[in-house]
């Protein structure tokens, strides 16, 4: 398969041809133009066979055979560790803890950190463009402990207001969740100096990094990122995986959210002592084959290099901008072209969303329509729902104009235009 | 069905129901009325009924804001039980209503075609439960 060209020799273009998804036909005869990688990314070939090795040649549970494949299958999950920790950055290997994905990586930090560092009257500072994936284990928590959550104000264009961050944190505010990157408006919230902000009031940030991880360089010193949690399936690796990086001494303290097998250091008839990290976190039989997979994906994508990803995106962004505000009451949701990530949400004046994707998809275009899990952010735009165009490395502008004859069929059924 | 027949009777059959809806207004003399939301995309519809005697429906209105498929199927289904009786609508079923619609929907625009045929089915289910509440 042409992954094992030398990356240097590939034009970014040619990666698509490694993405069998991409090559399939719609059953009603047009090509697939996927653009919905917001949701979730496509596969290539070597992660499929990374998966599919696994379970034909070496398959065993994790940490437990005493044999070749299980030895082998350790191996390889550690492996897989290591890729994600030098693919943040991290200081050590132990600090990356391997979950079920983006959404039980929070609420494990919800759960494990909260109930036990959170008094009431204590403050979780939000804001509107998160996922509810960032919300409700907040909200569960609070609940919970009798913490109260305050919301961080967008400015007009749908960005953080980070100038009124200061006001809104106060010597109570215990934590600030915040995404890397929205997943309707592509908002790309200044991480540095929020950080820097939320550390010279005490307040510890995680970073929900499912977004933003697969598009751009995520360094985890530098941010000095206390949590970042993202997934395996966006960022062209299996799902069912995700990661939970947190700072040491803050994973040190923290209880685990799961009891069970693999987590236990001793186990009594009353209670039991926890693992050493990053073990603790990860109880019960590990996604294995998954895991491996998302190895062999940021492997891929390190190889293409995230700063070339980057900039192949950040071109089809700017086609797709100058493409779709060319059609008739087509308004596209958020900042500016230099303040966003490779996303294109929308509305169309007299046109539904699921109206607009039910026509995109007999043009074999996939896009996703709804709310996108972020039902605050959809009230405080004054919408129900909206159609969001996403990208990935294997995008190409044919896609964007694929999208946009597809839109423009829907207008005229439509009588619109 | 193949593209340009689906086409078609989107455009003679769904169009027509979403443009021109039958019944789309509140009214302030309806004898039940319930609201129900698609969680996925946000889109209401909000059934009101005036059932007349021997528990026949007399008039069917609907109001609600969604896409072409969750407020055609409204206006259909409008039009479709006025004039029956609540134990017939009883038995009228989701394949029934997904029939009225002609046009193949997934599984998901399914949840927009039977919107307002889950409106209607747990208002009669709640207007059994109060009478049941009541012996």
């Amino acid at each position: 398969m042409s992954t094992h060209t030398d990356p240097v020799t590939r034009s970014l273009e040619s990666y698509r041809a490694d993405f069998p998804a991409l090559h399939q036909t719609h059953p009603n005869g047009n090509p697939v133009v996927y653009l919905d990688s917001g949701a979730s990314a496509q596969k290539p070939e070597c992660v499929i066979e990374a998966v599919s090795r696994c379970y034909s040649e070496y398959y065993a549970n994790a940490y437990r055979g005493v044999y070749y494949f299980g030895a082998r299958v350790d191996e390889e999950l550690e492996n897989a560790r290591e890729q994600v920790r030098n693919l943040l950055n991290a200081k050590a290997v132990h600090e990356i803890v391997f979950t079920a994905g983006t959404t039980m990586s929070i609420n494990m930090v919800a759960q494990g950190w909260g109930r036990k560092s959170l008094s009431p009257g204590d403050e979780i500072l939000l804001n509107v463009l998160e996922h509810h994936a960032n919300l409700v284990p907040w909200q569960m928590i609070a609940q919970e402990t009798g913490a109260v959550l305050k919301y961080l104000p967008l400015t007009s264009d749908g960005q953080l207001d980070i100038e009124q961050l200061p006001e809104y944190l106060s010597e109570k505010t215990r934590l600030m969740a915040v995404t890397g990157m929205s997943n309707v408006l592509g908002t790309l919230p200044d991480l540095k100096s929020i950080i820097s902000t939320c550390h010279q009031n005490n307040t510890l940030v995680l970073v929900d990094g499912a977004q933003l991880v697969p598009h751009t360089e995520v360094d985890v010193i530098n941010l000095d990122i206390d949590f970042l949690t993202f997934s395996g399936h966006k960022l062209y690796g299996p799902s069912g995986v995700g990661v939970l990086y947190g700072k040491e001494a803050l994973l040190e303290a923290m209880d685990p959210m799961l009891g069970g097998g693999h987590m236990i250091d001793q186990v009594f008839h009353d209670h039991s002592t926890w693992a050493e990290l990053p073990a603790k976190f990860e109880a019960g039989t590990l996604p294995i084959a998954p895991i491996i997979g998302l190895g062999k994906a940021i492997e891929y994508i390190q190889n293409i290099g995230l700063q070339r990803i980057e900039a192949h995106e950040r071109s089809l962004l700017e086609y797709a901008h100058e493409t779709l505000t060319k059609l008739p009451g087509l308004k596209i949701l958020g900042p500016a072209l230099n303040e966003k990530g490779a996303i294109a949400s929308f509305t169309i004046e007299g046109l539904h969303p699921h109206d607009i994707a039910d026509w995109l998809d007999r043009a074999g275009v996939a896009v996703r329509a709804g709310h996108h899990c972020t039902m605050p952010l959809h009230e405080h735009l004054g919408i129900h729902a909206s159609t969001r165009a996403s990208f990935g490395l294997y995008n190409n502008n044919s896609d964007i104009d694929a999208l946009c004859e597809g839109l423009e069929y829907a207008l005229k059924k439509h009588k619109l235009i | 069905m193949s593209s340009d027949q689906y086409e078609e009777l989107y455009e003679d059959h769904i169009l027509p129901h979403f443009e021109d809806p039958y019944h789309k207004q509140e009214i302030d003399c309806a004898s039940c009325q319930h609201s129900e939301r698609n969680p996925l995309c946000g889109d209401t519809v909000t059934l009101q009924l005036m059932i007349g005697e021997n528990e026949t429906i007399e008039k069917a209105y609907f109001s609600g804001n969604g896409c072409a498929i969750s407020q055609a199927g409204a206006s259909m289904l409008c039009e479709q039980i006025e004039g029956k009786t609540v134990s017939e609508l009883e038995e009228f079923s989701a394949e029934e209503m997904l029939e009225l619609l002609k046009v193949p929907l997934t599984a998901t625009r399914q949840r927009c075609g039977l919107l307002g045929f889950k409106v209607l089915k747990t208002l009669l289910y709640s207007r059994d439960a109060e009478a049941a509440i009541a012996e």
